[in-house]
């Protein structure tokens, strides 16, 4: 058991792509941490460092108490779970899980006990003699778990591992994991760019973009107050709509000329970006803000109504009992909607 | 390189080590003395060399028989390329469309491929023989009188026989595994575009086609430059007399039957800059064309 | 069987508008061009092995056959085990036992430096890996026929003629191994490594454990591959054993074409055919059974 701390710790590539800042951050002992963000946004070489997969260009990378910037991969006492699971094909299911084990030196009896017992933990006693090309997806990515188990380490780490699977299988395994890792109470990092997965699974969530942190918080504070106009939009389905307005004397102003309620700017005077999210303002004939509906999705549980407000586009999710039509409709806000970023760096405001 | 190398210095360079010292000893050095000696000039037994700059080079452009020889690899290679290619690829194209039987087809199109070319041409030797050969007998009944080892053209065209008789295997296994491996979608959409299975062919499958194509073609190219030795040594019976001759051959008549070191290393570096070229032609024009069309 | 009874009772109960067959000529035609290439590559080979059953005097006076003659086992025989058919020193045993030396000595030997060089190439971060990688590759663009004289000078002043060592190794020096499995390591997904080194696996056991049994089918193409090239090899054995011990089968078809050109006797045509299909028959059935190996590996290595 340990936890995680990243110092300063930046990476560029020698072609001299800064692949991330420097970034500083601790993961407390037995929580799990999602790092999410768009492809390319430095959240698997993050990973990499911390695995020791990727060197690691400045800063320095501690698990439990240890610095493990020189220690190879083998010695830090980690477990990894990747996107492909990287099963090795022509070993079978249990020897692929003991593989680690008997690198360590540890004798064939207690690898096999070893073995039986997360095999047991994983439904996967009647596979252990069979090759990983025998195995279904959601199969093979049990036994990837079963590997990382086996060896009873510090740290998971997971990279996008259920981005292979289909999506009921997908749901079913996110919760197989989160489960799992409750259960065994080890620390662990998780990539993936699914923000669902993030918003579910995470103890405290990294939000990344560009190689930069945006955000370090609860799935919930992540939701209820974003840092940046990144994150609003990339936390949250449908995600939030973000609106250019102006603001002078104490009030918000949308290109329309309508005034935006709630919305309180300390001072601030030029131009603003207003957040509102879909599921936070609903249909009401007294409502302060017009939408004009073009298009109605039509989700089950739920409509999306799609449009233009004061000529940018505008959602607004309603419940199915709720009727919609298009043209236009006036809109009211819940409390605590709006969220007000600047416009020029999109960092949060108040 | 994995993005995961391992870092370790010593143990590749150990790994590393036989392939690089083989290929330092048996082919730079080799390749190096010749290209020094080509500017050289040795006498009759070897003992002194004088640097002539490039003369041996000046001189190959001169005679007749190196000349000779030079027109003669060309027509070769041509000829030997169009037909082991276009055979096969009508044998492929059948191979692929059958269904029934397709892989003894295969098979009794491609076991040709472990035949040696000295044996293949041996074959020749015992189908082409002046006095007893089948095949002269064949011809005989039309009236032609088929003289290998003495007509010029006939010797010719039994090694040009022999060689496409042994390239084919090779080009009709590439060809297939090309052909199959054109998506099913892609036939399919294909037979519903259009009807007509000749315009089929020459719209869809052999653009498809064309990288398998040009890379057979470089191969065919070395095959006809290269390989074919054991099949002319035979056919020739290994007395080159006036015999067509390819430049492959030349080198090494000159070399090792005339003892001019300066010559045949000179013919070696001309026949280098002609690899050089082919290989560059297929790296730069080729492989950009092809990716796409 | 199945199909054969439902279209039995399709025709009893409905035989008024059951269609008649349509001949497809297109389809007898694709059989007709295919067998005429099969014919191709086979009847030639047929007639020197029908040949082989022949005593000379038939065969010089007729030329190949196509029948079978009585001298079958007897040609054989000569062609085995007697000394002095067409060489002096050495019987179709000795020079079958040197092409097995010459092809496994090759195959073994390329498939062991090939897959040493591409591993390092592939797996270890190397300042120099371009550079020994441009090195090697090189050799694939100059085959041993361009740069044969100095070769054979190189080797009679290493004083490695007539050995087997310069019967062999001078031929390895051409990377298509290292070229094939560099190209096959490189298409190993990159998790496999950074799995193993969680593993704990260091480059031996990586190597061992991991990525010699993922290239078995690899191996296996390439051994056939290479197999069939040494064993064909020519102009290099020629040139390098003067030594008729060392004589390979295919080697051993010059000295037939050569007494072919004396024409001071009859040349005995019967074991001359009969020790062409011994050279050939080897490699020929390697590539027959294991062909689907063998396809691969040539197609898969050129790309």
């Amino acid at each position: 058991m340990a936890q995680v701390t990243l110092n300063q710790v930046r990476k560029v590539y020698p072609n001299g792509a800064e692949a991330l800042e420097p970034s500083t951050f601790t993961i407390p002992d037995g929580e799990l941490c999602v790092l999410v963000g768009p492809s390319g946004c430095g959240k698997s070489t993050m990973l990499r460092m911390v695995a020791g997969l990727e060197d690691i260009t400045e800063g320095e990378i501690s698990i439990g108490d240890r610095i493990v910037n020189d220690i190879d991969p083998a010695d830090r006492n980690i477990a990894m779970v990747f996107q492909n699971y990287a099963l090795y094909p022509h070993m079978t299911v249990a020897r692929n899980m003991g593989y680690g084990l008997k690198n360590r030196g540890m004798d064939k009896g207690q690898i096999a006990a070893k073995v039986r017992e997360a095999a047991e933990m994983l439904n996967l006693t009647e596979f252990l003699d069979r090759r990983p090309s025998q195995l279904s997806g959601g199969q093979r990515q049990r036994v990837a778990m079963g590997r990382a188990i086996v060896r009873e380490p510090d740290l998971f780490l997971f990279d996008e591992p259920l981005s292979n699977l289909d999506a009921k299988l997908r749901n079913q395994m996110r919760i197989e994991i989160r489960a799992l890792q409750r259960r065994l109470g080890t620390t662990a990092m998780y990539v993936t760019h699914d923000q669902v997965e993030a918003m579910t699974m995470a103890d405290r969530i990294i939000v990344l973009s560009n190689g930069h942190i945006e955000q370090i918080g609860t799935p919930n504070e992540i939701y209820e107050h974003p840092a940046s106009t990144f994150v609003a939009s990339f936390m949250g389905a449908p995600p939030m709509n973000l609106l250019e307005a102006d603001a002078a004397q104490g009030r918000v102003t949308l290109k329309n000329g309508e005034v935006v309620p709630q919305a309180s700017v300390n001072g601030h005077a030029g131009a603003v970006t207003v957040g509102i999210r879909p599921e936070d303002i609903m249909p009401s004939p007294q409502g302060d803000l017009t939408l004009d509906v073009d298009i109605i999705e039509e989700l089950g549980a739920q409509r999306l109504l799609h449009g233009q407000m004061g000529g940018q586009a505008f959602s607004v999710a309603v419940p199915k009992d709720q009727e919609a039509s298009t043209g236009e409709m006036r809109l009211a806000l819940k409390p605590n909607a709006v969220h007000l970023f600047d416009a020029d760096q999109g960092r949060r405001l108040g | 390189m994995k993005r995961a190398a391992f870092g370790h210095i010593g143990f590749p360079i150990l790994l590393l080590l036989p392939q690089l010292v083989i290929i330092a000893i048996f082919f730079y050095w080799p390749a190096a003395y010749a290209v020094q000696s080509s500017f050289y000039a040795q006498d009759m037994f070897g003992f002194t060399s004088t640097f002539v700059g490039l003369e041996n080079y000046t001189r190959l452009a001169g005679a007749t028989n190196y000349v000779n020889a030079l027109n003669f690899t060309v027509i070769f290679t041509v000829l030997v390329t169009f037909f082991s290619l276009t055979i096969a690829l009508l044998l492929a194209v059948k191979a692929d469309k059958v269904i029934r039987g397709a892989k003894t087809y295969r098979t009794l199109l491609m076991w040709v491929y472990a035949i040696a070319p000295p044996v293949a041409g041996l074959i020749g030797v015992m189908l082409f023989d002046q006095s007893r050969g089948n095949l002269t007998q064949f011809l005989a009944s039309f009236g032609y009188e088929f003289r290998l080892g003495v007509n010029y053209w006939d010797t010719a065209s039994a090694m040009i026989a022999v060689s496409v008789w042994k390239q084919i295997p090779v080009n009709f296994i590439f060809f297939l595994s090309g052909l199959q491996a054109i998506p099913r979608s892609v036939r399919e959409a294909a037979l519903i575009d259009n009807r007509s299975g000749t315009s089929r062919f020459w719209d869809i499958t052999f653009p498809l086609l064309a990288p398998t194509g040009f890379f057979l073609l470089i191969i065919n190219i070395t095959y006809s430059l290269f390989d074919t030795f054991g099949i002319i040594d035979t056919l020739v019976k290994s007395e080159p007399g006036n015999n067509p001759l390819t430049l492959v051959y030349r080198v090494y008549v000159d070399g090792f039957r005339g003892g001019d070191l300066g010559g045949s290393s000179a013919q070696s570096v001309v026949l280098m800059i002609l690899v050089l070229i082919l290989t560059i032609v297929q790296f730069r024009f080729l492989e950009r064309r092809i990716h796409y069309t | 069987m199945a199909d054969i009874t439902d279209t039995n009772v399709h025709t009893t109960t409905s035989a008024t508008t059951r269609r008649p067959k349509r001949i497809r000529w297109d389809h007898i035609g694709d059989h007709a061009v295919l067998i005429a290439g099969a014919l191709l590559m086979l009847v030639p080979v047929y007639m020197v092995f029908a040949t082989s059953s022949w005593d000379a005097i038939t065969v010089h006076r007729e030329g190949m056959q196509f029948g079978f003659g009585d001298q079958l086992v007897e040609n054989y025989n000569a062609a085995l085990l007697e000394y002095g058919g067409f060489t002096d020193s050495v019987n179709g045993l000795t020079m079958l036992g040197n092409s097995l030396i010459l092809g496994l000595g090759f195959a073994i030997g390329k498939i062991i430096v090939g897959m040493m060089a591409a591993y390092a190439i592939v797996y270890f971060r190397l300042k120099f890996a371009t550079l020994a990688f441009w090195m090697i590759f090189t050799t694939l663009l100059l085959p041993l026929e361009v740069r044969i004289l100095p070769s054979y000078e190189v080797i009679s002043w290493m004083n490695l003629g007539n050995t087997y060592t310069g019967l062999i190794v001078p031929l390895i020096a051409s990377a298509t191994a290292t070229f094939f499995f560099r190209q096959f390591f490189r298409s190993i997904p990159e998790e496999l490594i950074e799995a193993a080194r969680i593993d704990g696996a260091g480059p031996v056991k990586f190597f061992i454990d991991i990525l010699v049994p993922l290239s078995k089918t690899m191996i296996a193409a390439m051994f056939i591959i290479m197999f069939v090239f040494g064993w064909n090899q020519y102009l290099w054995p020629t040139l390098i054993t003067t030594d008729e011990s060392l004589f390979t089968l295919v080697r051993g078809i010059r000295q037939i074409v050569q007494s072919y050109a004396d024409g001071s006797e009859t040349p005995d045509y019967g074991q001359a055919a009969a020790l062409a299909i011994i050279a050939m028959t080897p490699p020929v059935l390697i590539v027959v059974f294991f062909q689907n190996w063998f396809v691969k590996g040539l197609t898969e290595s050129d790309k």
